[in-house]
């Protein structure tokens, strides 16, 4: 149907005749979550580097006298809820409603905000109890895995005000759309890591 | 003050980082200025900047990227070699008591610098241009998924290979051995800028190269001609599939290993420090769990060439396809679950040597397996002995050797003997050379009347030939000799005279391998000088089986004006059989991806990052990662990518062909 032979019936068809464009960003979601993929192994790097070095002290704190569980749960619940509301903001963008999409986005922002405050504040609290990223090889990996995704989660709060900008300016186009379901994997792919924080750093650091 | 603000424009850069009490660094230093003084210049004469800016640098077009990569691999294969040649100079003289010619701060930086360009900017560059130019070609594709992204990873590479070659001449490069094992390359005992230069090179490069892998996976999964199933790919994408896979899942491992390594030197953690509770083994493990995919990312895509080359060149369809598409997976998969056979000295244990040993031996059946493939491919063929197709037959003489001592090492209680000797170094240059060095001279011979439109010139094509082979051979057999007898690798001089003359004979050989390399540049002059006489204007030369052969030599930009439909593995040779005749009528407009300079820019910005953060200049290193930042974003508010090559356009380079055709009968 979309193809002709070119000369007589019988001959075979050697090309499409009609051309069936790639639709542009077709590959999109899949290199996305490819990406997705490969910064999933730098987590499970971290990860393990934390299973290695996580019990090496170096006579300094250990989690016991460093996490405090409640902080971790409310942070834990700000970053769930963002998701949350994100999805909610996806929901709108169906609908083609920019001024919700817009509105839920925010509130996602401001949970990723607090979380991201409430994880600086823990930060400088131990720092300024002698608990610093080089007093021994499990604080380096705390922070190094805790702070790599504060940084993606930075990332992504600087890339959702790009989108934000973006939606403003030209709507919820085609473009637009892609761009922020592929901010939604990444949001819920970190909240995702974030649960694998919580259950192996924090819970499990505190039955250590 | 004035010396605080030194320091806080300079960082840690001062005139003494120039390594001017370097005499050979110095005069190497001479003669690349002059050289690039009369590029440079010559570029500026003859007016060539727009047209490099427009029509290359900036380019989308996946064939011009392609080829930047190949001219990238070459220029650094040329750096790659002379420290080569200078390692086994020195230790060929450096007997009797003899220094030799270089200091031991030199030679340390120039077996790293030896091992780090040869696989990162060498091979890779090659291998990744190859897959490039080749694979959109191959499954009747116009483009990649993302040229942008294309354009963008390769100018990161370069920009890794920029910061390496700048360690020559500003500062020093790492004397860490290639991969910079800690506590070796913590910062208590390498302080100054060698290491540094040595990770955000690899970083900046590293960034390009995942990019490409995740760009080149979804091109094959997405763009596919009709018709094309899986198991109607083409080997050689079959192979660049399996090896971009192996890329996304295992670049980001290098990435954070290096991350770590860099914390730990500027930021004082320790993940790989000797005390407070770091562990410098974690570093050896995490890094291998790159490395060994590293390896088969290098071998996977010639292993699709030479299954190209033999099919071709033999005049039969491949033997065994479904057998080498399994094989390629396996190989694929095992590749991850061998690398602590570089360090079974680490004390694991039995039953982990044990483990890793035997996987490792395992790997050597698929491999056995797709030489088979190969030899029945041949068997009862009609053989043509064009270049192409003699490297693959030297590759299968030499490779099955290096696989053979492959699986000598992979037996624990012998790796504990040979262990960092130079046993293991004939072994790996064994595969290596013998394996990706040889299948890129076969794909380079075999693609590039693809890209340019003419053949390499034959003769000077086997005088490269015969004296790379026989060089290899000169060059590494005595070090399988010198192995076993003991000598461990990195040394820079020898007190006992009777090893002399194994170093000698390696030394002859890497001569041989600069004529060899010598060889080939000249061909590539001559070709181009005989262009007219070596012209190819069906766009098959060979007799070529599969799709990349359909269409004209040099493509067109948008590589096929009607997209084909598949039904063979051999698609090409199908349609041929098939009585095929090219589309005279009915073009329609292309839509293709528009050119853009963002990705020169954001890789320069990447430089100047990398480069602030190995002197300590902060500035610099805020300052390019802020202007970083903003390029990207700004590049995203460009939602007017594309373009349409109107028909007319289309239908008129296609006429152009279609009067050259008929011109030649």
């Amino acid at each position: 149907m979309t193809s002709t032979a070119i000369t007589a019936d019988a001959e075979p068809v050697f090309h499409l005749e009609e051309e069936h464009a790639h639709a542009e960003g077709g590959s999109t979601m899949l290199g996305f979550w490819l990406y997705l993929m490969s910064d999933c192994l730098v987590f499970a790097m971290l990860f393990a580097a934390f299973g290695v070095l996580g019990g090496n002290y170096a006579a300094g704190p250990a989690p016991k006298d460093l996490f405090d569980l409640g902080l971790v749960a409310v942070n834990t619940t700000m970053l769930l809820c963002s998701s949350i509301t994100y999805g909610f903001a996806m929901l709108t963008m169906d609908k083609g409603r920019v001024a919700a999409t817009q509105g839920w986005l925010v509130v996602t922002m401001l949970f990723g905000l607090g979380f991201l405050s409430i994880e600086l504040y823990e930060f400088a609290h131990m720092i300024h109890e002698g608990a610093t990223p080089q007093r021994s090889a499990f604080l380096s990996s705390f922070f190094t895995l805790v702070g790599t995704h504060g940084l993606h989660v930075t990332f992504g709060i600087v890339w959702m005000v790009t989108l934000m900008v973006q939606v403003a300016r030209y709507g919820l186009i085609e473009a637009n759309r892609r761009r922020l379901m592929c901010l939604s994997m990444f949001w819920h792919f970190l909240d995702v890591v974030w649960i694998g924080v919580f259950t192996f750093v924090y819970l499990m650091g505190m039955l250590r | 003050m004035p010396e605080t603000l030194t320091k806080f424009i300079f960082g840690r850069l001062t005139l003494e980082s120039l390594p001017l009490h370097e005499p050979i660094v110095v005069g190497t230093f001479i003669v690349v200025a002059l050289g690039g003084l009369a590029v440079l210049g010559a570029i500026t004469y003859f007016k060539l900047w727009g047209y490099l800016w427009r029509e290359w640098f900036t380019s989308v077009d996946h064939k011009k990227i392609g080829i930047m990569y190949m001219a990238l691999g070459l220029v650094m294969l040329l750096r790659g070699f002379s420290d080569a040649i200078m390692m086994r100079l020195q230790q060929a003289i450096a007997f009797n008591g003899s220094e030799g010619y270089l200091n031991a701060h030199h030679y340390d930086q120039i077996f790293t610098a030896h091992g780090v360009i040869m696989i990162f900017f060498v091979a890779m560059p090659f291998v990744t241009g190859l897959m490039n130019f080749v694979m959109p070609l191959q499954i009747g594709a116009r483009d990649v998924s993302f040229p942008f992204l294309n354009n963008f990873s390769f100018w990161m590479t370069v920009g890794g290979a920029i910061l390496v070659m700048a360690s020559l001449f500003v500062g020093e490069f790492a004397r860490t051995g290639w991969l910079a094992y800690p506590p070796l390359s913590g910062i208590n005992y390498s302080p100054d800028v060698g290491v540094d230069y040595y990770i955000w090179a690899l970083q900046v490069a590293g960034v390009g190269t995942t990019l490409s892998g995740i760009n080149l996976i979804c091109t094959i999964i997405k763009m596919r001609a009709p018709g094309m199933t899986m198991m109607r790919m083409p080997i050689f994408t079959w192979t660049s599939l399996c090896t971009n896979v192996l890329i996304v899942a295992s670049f980001p491992v290098l990435t954070a290993v290096l991350t770590l390594l860099a914390l730990d030197r500027y930021v004082g953690t320790n993940f790989f420090t000797n005390d407070f509770g770091g562990n410098p083994m974690m570093y050896v493990n995490l890094i291998w769990i790159w490395g060994h995919p590293e390896v088969y990312i290098l071998i996977l895509p010639l292993f699709g060439v030479f299954s190209e080359v033999t099919s071709t060149f033999s005049g039969k369809r491949l033997f065994g396809y479904t057998s080498m598409v399994y094989a390629t997976v396996v190989i694929t998969i095992l590749s991850y679950l061998v690398w602590l056979h570089h360090f079974f000295t680490m004390g694991s244990g039995a039953s982990v040597n044990s483990f890793f040993g035997i996987t490792t031996m395992i790997i050597s059946i698929p491999t056995g397996a797709k030489i088979f493939n190969w030899l029945f491919t041949m068997y009862r063929g009609r053989i043509r002995f064009e270049l192409p197709m003699m490297w693959t037959v030297a590759f299968m003489l030499t490779f099955v050797v290096g696989g053979m001592t492959g699986v000598l090492l992979a037996v624990p209680p012998a790796d504990f003997v040979l262990h960092n000797s130079l046993f293991l170094i004939a072994h790996f240059h064994n595969v290596i050379i013998g394996g990706v060095l040889f299948g890129l001279f076969a794909g380079i011979a075999y693609w590039w009347p693809k890209a340019f439109g003419f053949k390499l010139d034959p003769f000077w094509g086997k005088v490269s030939f015969w004296c790379w082979v026989v060089g290899f051979w000169f060059a590494f057999m005595p070090l399988y000799i010198l192995g076993l007898m003991g000598v461990t690798r990195r040394m820079r001089v020898f007190d006992d005279p009777s090893l002399q003359i194994w170093f000698v004979i390696a030394a002859f050989g890497a001569v041989l391998i600069a004529c060899g390399i010598a060889a080939f540049l000249v061909q590539i002059f001559v070709s181009i000088r005989k262009r007219a006489e070596l012209a190819d204007l069906t766009g098959d030369p060979w007799h070529g089986r599969t799709l990349e052969w359909s269409t004209s030599s040099p493509p067109p930009a948008y590589n096929f004006a009607f997209t084909p439909i598949i039904r063979d593995n051999d698609a090409w040779w199908a349609m041929k059989k098939a009585g095929y005749r090219r589309p005279l009528s009915g073009f329609k407009p292309i839509h293709m991806p528009r050119n853009t300079g963002t990705g020169v820019i954001l890789a320069a910005f990447s430089v100047a990052l990398g480069f602030g953060l190995i002197w300590y200049i902060w500035w610099l290193a805020a300052l390019s990662f802020v202007c970083l930042i903003a390029t990207a974003i700004g590049h995203t508010f460009n939602y007017h990518r594309d373009f349409d090559i109107p028909a007319a356009e289309v239908a008129q380079t296609e006429e152009a062909r279609t009067t050259l055709l008929a011109a030649q009968g």
